[in-house]
């Protein structure tokens, strides 16, 4: 059979890098293709390029056996290609039906929006692929899932043959992903292709027809799920062997480092955000905070951490009141944090690394006496954290900002962890990151652990609570509504959970 | 290159050698550009607008061409012998060796440092701001309120050696400036009040406040003019030179004062926590910063600096307060912090840039006749210049540069 779409030895330079390196790409008419590859690897580029926002510098593409150009999106979708993006292009005011005529309206007597046609279109849609989608409902008010199956439609409006999904499963519950591929294999089955782009290795294995992993910008090969398992995907996308579990001691309990009461924490927009939310941690032991993102967990860290006051409740970190304390006097308490946003909280782009990684012990000896800066001190320290913590730089003293995702986690998770800490909050610390940075910064944590160190875990992925955390808390709606042992805790209790759903 | 050589090289890093780090990445090339095309197209502008030209290109079109060029040559010539000197002049000078002659000669290169030193004390004022991620847009209110501060102690203060009188005034101007910083400052720390607005608000409220004091308190008693009595002789800044030259000991301090900016800035915790809020404010926050009390500091600061170019002029050019003596040097400061990057080696250096310039331009309207607007058109093309880079990295075929996140940039637009 004449594969649908076609790439053959497509070459993109950028300044200094070499991000594609002559990359074959073949998909076939009705399969899941999956693109697997670390953050960088150059999977967004060889997409961007199909879909028309760079142009190749070498290379051809084959749609039906037709050589074509692509040099816009619309090209793209002309030739019936469509992406989905990994943030969603949707505007929240607008209903489905406007958001998917958005830059095609239909139009009768001079200009006026014709909305009932494409209504119609998008229920035939909905329909034929069980998407379970309401034209008229306003964007704001669905769930992410539903936002996501919204993108689809779009692309389906515009008769797209091949559809890219970009990290489609980032923003999902663990239901949401089933439902997702539910969909995807009936798009399929219906004759459109699908490329998936991801760095997770159980959803390639479980829901793809073929695997490319791509690795430095070159295809390492092509696979298929019966050929391969999670170990041989991880070693080919990192370039060596990785260690996927985790080993994990069994903990030591120390005492209670933090104890959070009833504590009722607002929003920007001064919604209830946290509700009445109480739990502890104790030295040596990790508590897991598990739930779909915006469940109150970003509100709950900036309360714990000195960015935001609770209104109501109280907390205690080392036996002292931190509950209207700033972030210094937790710090100094010997509380460490890495924040889930980390160019925006957590580092400062456009300084030197050497000035990052003493971002909260720039005023305190040895880095400064009186408040004269002693840089060789700063440069000492600098260089000590890149050794342990192995930051791949040429030097300390360019901006953080122009390093990879993962070595700028690297500066901050190696600041936070050079100090003398008894408690940490860990939001996000793996988000975004490939396989070997995550894999390096889940051992650390467990060092810090096994040293008595209290350590609060927020995280939107399911398996990294599950794989790290001693006891995992669910959030729900601003509120915890269970508190699980790690051990012995199933997946899809904990999904279900995070859904909401309380067993009786 | 051993480790150690390499870590002794890292370590030796000073203002001089982080400000070129900073420039080299394209934006000294982009700089040099700037103001080579804006004096191609000012030279440009004063071709097609003399009438001599078009009467020329009557007769042939080589001859217009010639009288064009040779219309911005001498405009150009003009300028240079405003700001520098006239080279023949100070030949003939030394050669007959007349000490007023040879004075006369060298004045204008002299009184264009004059003219760039409040430049610099203004420059560092909206520096300093934008490091901060402040819009400092007050630093003409700040400086004429600095000048009628300086003033009043350097009128009513007697009988005290210069040695203390001058320092006194000078503190005098800072904390003048300051204050008026400072109210914008709390403003937007406490209710978040934009200091871009308060700042323009401020500006009004200090020109019409110190019409009023050269009306009422500060009015020379002799007088019938609004200007204030001559400030005491012991509160004047140290000339170099007898008349004409007015060369200042200002001019150093102005020079020292960017040292200790730069030191402030880049070599204390208070710099640190200055620069890191300005950079990123929630990651200031992040690391424990106090937000409110450092945007409050760097605007009094910000506001003394400017409080010291009123108490500059006072104290060095004009030892008497006057309505409108200072024309502009606060708005200029804004564009000349911008074209040195914020550093305060480059404030200094297009200090003394626009101080020639504006000194060239006054001589050439004087001596040639060409109207001072060419000097504003023609700053106003060099800082378009440098302010969209992309156009002259377009017209000479630039690379753009790798990662461009060294560029100071302001959080203070959009509320933040």
């Amino acid at each position: 059979m004449k594969p649908i779409l076609e790439l053959k030895g497509i070459t993109k330079r950028f300044p200094g890098v070499l991000a594609n390196d002559k990359i074959d790409l073949t998909l076939n008419k009705g399969e899941i293709h999956a693109l697997l590859g670390e953050n960088g690897a150059g999977k967004s580029t060889l997409m961007n390029i199909l879909y028309g926002l760079y142009d190749p510098d070498e290379g051809e593409i084959f749609v039906n056996g037709e050589k074509i150009s692509v040099s816009s999106p619309r090209d793209a979708i002309a030739h019936g290609i469509g992406m989905v993006h990994q943030h969603f292009m949707l505007v929240p005011v607008f209903t489905v039906t406007d958001n998917v005529m958005l830059g095609d309206e239909t139009t009768r007597a001079g200009g006026f929006l014709d909305r009932k046609s494409p209504a119609a279109r998008i229920r035939e849609i909905s329909d034929e692929y069980s998407l379970e989608v309401d034209p008229n409902s306003y964007i704001r008010d669905l769930p992410v899932g539903v936002q996501q199956r919204v993108e689809i439609i779009k692309l389906l409006y515009r008769e797209a043959n091949i559809l890219i999904l970009d990290e489609p499963t980032a923003v999902l519950t663990p239901q949401e992903v089933d439902e997702l591929f539910t969909i995807m294999r009936s798009l399929v089955d219906s004759g459109k292709s699908i490329i998936f782009i991801t760095h997770k290795l159980r959803e390639v294995l479980t829901f793809a027809d073929r695997i490319t992993v791509i690795r430095g910008g070159k295809v390492v090969g092509t696979t298929t799920p019966k050929d391969a398992n999670q170990n041989d995907l991880a070693a080919m996308m990192v370039g060596r062997d990785v260690l996927l579990e985790v080993n994990k001691k069994p903990s030591e309990v120390k005492d209670k480092v933090l104890e959070v009461k009833d504590l009722v924490v607002l929003d920007d927009l001064n919604h209830v955000a946290v509700n009445k939310v109480s739990f502890d941690v104790r030295g040596g032991e990790i508590l897991g905070i598990a739930g779909v993102q915006g469940n109150g967990q970003t509100e709950l860290v900036k309360a714990i951490t000195g960015l935001s006051h609770p209104v109501e409740g109280k907390m205690t970190l080392a036996g002292q009141d931190i509950t209207h304390a700033n972030p210094r006097t937790i710090t100094e308490i010997g509380s460490a944090h890495i924040p889930e946003d980390r160019q925006q909280d957590g580092l400062v782009l456009s300084a030197t690394i050497a000035d990052n990684m003493v971002l909260n012990t720039y005023y305190l000896e040895p880095f400064a006496k009186n408040v004269v800066i002693q840089e060789d001190k700063v440069l000492e320290n600098a260089e000590m954290i890149i050794d342990n913590f192995d930051v791949r730089t040429p030097s300390p003293l360019i901006p953080v900002g122009s390093l990879s995702g993962g070595n700028q986690q690297k500066v901050i998770v190696g600041r936070e962890f050079s100090r003398p800490i008894k408690f940490l909050v860990a939001a996000q610390p793996t988000r975004g990151l490939d396989v070997g940075s995550i894999e390096y910064i889940h051992n650390r944590l467990l060092e810090k652990r096994d040293d008595g160190c209290a350590i609060l875990l927020v995280s939107t992925e399911l398996d990294e609570v599950m794989e790290l955390s001693d006891r995992i808390a669910v959030m729900f709606e601003g509120e915890i509504i269970a508190v699980v042992d790690a051990e012995g805790a199933t997946k899809e209790q904990i999904g279900l959970l995070m859904a909401g759903v309380v067993e009786a | 290159m051993s480790e150690k050589e390499k870590k002794q090289d890292t370590k030796k890093k000073n203002a001089g050698k982080i400000f070129l780090e900073e420039v080299s990445k394209s934006s000294l090339t982009v700089t040099i550009l700037a103001i080579f095309t804006g004096l191609v197209l000012g030279g440009l502008l004063v071709a097609v607008t003399t009438v001599e030209v078009y009467q020329a290109f009557d007769i042939s079109f080589w001859e217009g061409i010639k009288t064009g060029a040779s219309a911005a040559w001498s405009t150009y010539e003009a300028l240079f012998y405003g700001s520098v000197g006239n080279p023949g002049k100070i030949i003939d000078a030394i050669k007959v060796g007349e000490a007023e002659d040879i004075r006369r000669a060298f004045n204008p290169f002299f009184d264009s440092l004059v003219v760039s030193t409040p430049y610099i004390f203004a420059g560092l004022a909206v520096a300093l701001g934008f490091r901060v991620g402040l819009f400092n847009i007050g630093v003409e209110g700040q400086l004429y309120i600095g000048a009628a501060t300086t003033v009043a102690a350097a009128i009513f203060l007697k009988g005290l050696p210069a040695i203390v009188h001058v320092p006194i005034s000078l503190l005098a101007g800072f904390i003048g400036g300051g204050l008026w910083g400072f109210v914008p400052g709390l403003l937007k720390a406490t209710t978040g009040g934009h200091e871009v607005i308060n700042t323009i608000m401020m500006n009004y409220i200090a020109f019409r406040l110190s019409e009023f004091l050269l009306r009422g308190p500060l009015k020379n008693p002799e007088g019938f003019t609004p200007v204030s009595a001559p400030i005491e002789e012991s509160a004047q800044l140290f000339r170099f030179f007898k008349s004409p030259i007015r060369f200042h000991i200002g001019f150093f301090i102005a020079l020292f004062v960017a040292y200790l900016v730069y030191l402030l800035l880049f070599k204390t915790t208070w710099g640190f926590t200055l620069r890191t809020v300005g950079a990123n404010p929630r990651g200031a926050k992040y690391a424990g910063m106090n937000i409110t009390r450092t945007t409050i500091l760097a605007m009094v600061l910000s506001g003394g600096l400017a409080g010291l170019a009123g108490a500059n002029e006072v104290m060095g050019v004009n030892h008497n307060l006057a309505l409108a003596f200072s024309s502009g040097y606060g708005f200029d400061a804004i564009a000349l912090a911008l074209l040195g990057n914020s550093h305060p080696v480059g404030v200094v250096l297009s200090a003394i840039l626009f101080g020639f310039l504006r000194n060239g331009a006054i001589q050439m309207q004087l001596s040639a006749g060409i109207p001072i607007d060419i000097i504003s058109i023609l700053q106003a093309l060099i800082l378009a210049f440098i302010a969209a880079p992309a156009i002259i990295r377009t017209i000479y075929r630039l690379k753009e540069p790798d990662i461009d996140i060294d560029k100071v940039t302001l959080g203070g637009w959009g509320g933040n």
